[in-house]
């Protein structure tokens, strides 16, 4: 099943990160000549990808604090190697699967997303991973089977974030089956051709490109076929500002921000905040996952 | 504070013994001394926003530092009169400094806001109104705006007594701050609980101070007012 989704973002080459940090430099320094036309209309688009550094220094994954610095600071002591995924419920062939198995068992592709975090910034990341279809086929999805639960890993020895219970640990999320089999629904191993770090969810993680960023759970170690639909964390938490759903949707404003606009990071202290998309820009592929719902109401 | 008496006897002598000792070094440093290193860091931190030294989303980080030290100065304008009261440390000579200081921080923190943060005029209104920690927010923005306003020696003359109602509006003001904090908080932090638990406390010590005082009788002349 792997292939199934091209990229629609692109590096314009597959750009190595040092070339990428060459060419904004090249559209800075066109400014102010003949070209800085063309050039404008190029960085416009803002469809390059975020730079190494932006992607692995902002983060959440309050397992390690809540600052957006902690994760990059603290998450180098949580171990991931050995490391297993179990998966239960609702498949055929329950076990601990460890993640050498998984991989070699796995297509790996890049797929270049945009990331859009509930709190109004977004980024533009080239992962690399494998379809969620693809692994839940392996593990032989059921006939009954109607959602993924999901969790992180809980060990609090390597996560000093956990001392708080600042969310109910571990963390947990869920989706519905069909988006978990829909392609562009993914694992992510690797950004930008390199194992994932520790601070972006290593050694597996979901990655929803047309939901808000929490649902993309990191660091799993558990998947579970059910038919019921699963609690996930934020919803638990604050039912009246997370749904299940989560869906990216402009017109549907969390109660404490508006979702309309977001802000590209990377674009230093005078930034522009440009409008939100409709399911992240993946309205064509995923609209009709939700046809005949409301969406202010499954939030 | 009721602690055991040898603990506090024991503590207290030394504490107050070494802030006691910082009292003289505090009569000679100057008031704009104070304004001066208190009026850097947000230069600082805007200059360092705009080299990419404020990490790779300089807008929120620039905001929430501005904010955060508006609080911690607002409560510091808080604790001069406890601090000298139960500790002997005077800072009374930097109270208004502390203060209009932090008025300064939070009309950064307010400045970033609209201009960086929020930029479109018609979402900022819709803000204020829809988004409840917002609304707290501005509320007490709004009601320190007096007090920052009346912070000199001539609105002192000219209200007479009713310079210090004026001034308890920083009372709610500073709740209303802490407030704001704990409700832009994503789940359970500590950190906004940790200021609102100072500032309550704080509040009571004065409440404590009030409670005690004699109604009917006048204060002595000689006595500061302390509120």
């Amino acid at each position: 099943m792997a292939h199934r989704w091209k990229n629609d973002l692109s590096y314009g080459d597959v750009t190595p990160e040092h070339v990428y940090l060459n060419r904004r430099q090249v559209i800075a320094g066109l400014a102010g000549t003949g070209l800085a036309v063309a050039a404008g209309s190029l960085s416009a688009e803002t469809l390059e990808p975020n730079s190494w550094e932006e992607i692995t220094t902002y983060n959440n994954f309050y397992e390690f604090g809540t600052g957006k610095e902690d994760p990059a600071k603290y998450a180098h002591q949580m171990k991931t190697d050995p490391w297993s995924v179990k998966i239960d419920g609702l498949v055929d062939n329950p076990g601990e699967y460890s993640f050498q198995d998984i991989l070699s068992e796995m297509t790996v592709e890049e797929r270049i997303y945009r990331f859009r975090c509930v709190e109004a910034w977004s980024m533009i990341v080239p992962w690399n991973g494998f379809e969620l279809g693809d692994l839940l086929a392996m593990a032989g999805v059921q006939e009954g089977a109607k959602y993924a639960a999901f969790e992180t890993l809980l060990r609090p020895s390597e996560m000093p974030g956990t001392a708080y219970r600042t969310i109910d640990w571990p963390y947990r999320e869920g989706l519905r089956l069909d988006e978990a089999l829909h392609p562009l629904t993914i694992m992510a191993t690797g950004i930008y051709g390199k194992p994932i770090p520790n601070q972006n969810g290593a050694p597996l993680r979901l990655v929803v490109p047309w939901k808000y960023g929490f649902k993309s759970i990191k660091s799993i170690v558990r998947i579970t076929l059910t038919d019921k639909e699963p609690p996930t964390s934020w919803s638990t938490l604050i039912p009246g500002e997370y749904g299940f759903y989560s869906n990216v949707n402009p017109k549907v404003d969390h109660p404490r921000w508006s979702q309309a606009s977001e802000r590209r990071i990377g674009g230093g202290l005078f930034s522009k905040r440009q409008p939100t998309l409709m399911f992240n820009g993946y309205e064509n592929e995923v609209a009709s996952l939700y046809e005949g719902m409301d969406l202010a109401q499954n939030y | 504070m009721k602690w055991p008496a040898f603990t506090r006897a024991w503590i207290w002598p030394r504490i107050t013994d070494v802030l006691d000792r910082l009292n003289p070094y505090l009569r000679k440093l100057p008031v704009w001394a104070v304004y001066l290193a208190g009026a850097l860091p947000p230069m600082v931190w805007l200059w360092m926003g705009a080299t990419g030294r404020l990490g790779v989303e300089p807008i929120s980080a620039l905001e929430h530092k501005l904010g955060e030290a508006a609080l911690q100065l607002l409560i510091l304008g808080l604790a001069v009169t406890p601090l000298r009261r139960h500790l002997g440390l005077n800072l009374m000579k930097f109270r208004r400094a502390i203060g209009v200081l932090a008025f300064f921080y939070l009309s950064m923190h307010l400045l970033v806001w609209l201009l960086l943060d929020v930029q479109i005029p018609q979402q900022i209104w819709a803000d204020i109104v829809k988004r409840p920690y917002i609304t707290v927010g501005m509320a007490g923005f709004l009601l320190l705006l007096p007090p920052a306003l009346t912070s000199n020696n001539f609105s002192v003359r000219r209200l007479g007594p009713r310079w210090r109602s004026v001034h308890r509006l920083v009372y709610v003001g500073v709740v209303l701050g802490g407030l704001h904090y704990l409700m832009l908080a994503k789940g359970f932090q500590i950190e906004p609980l940790i200021y609102l638990t100072i500032i309550g406390v704080l509040l009571l010590l004065r409440l404590q101070v009030q409670r005690k005082r004699q109604p009917g009788l006048p204060e002595p002349r000689n006595s500061l007012k302390q509120v």
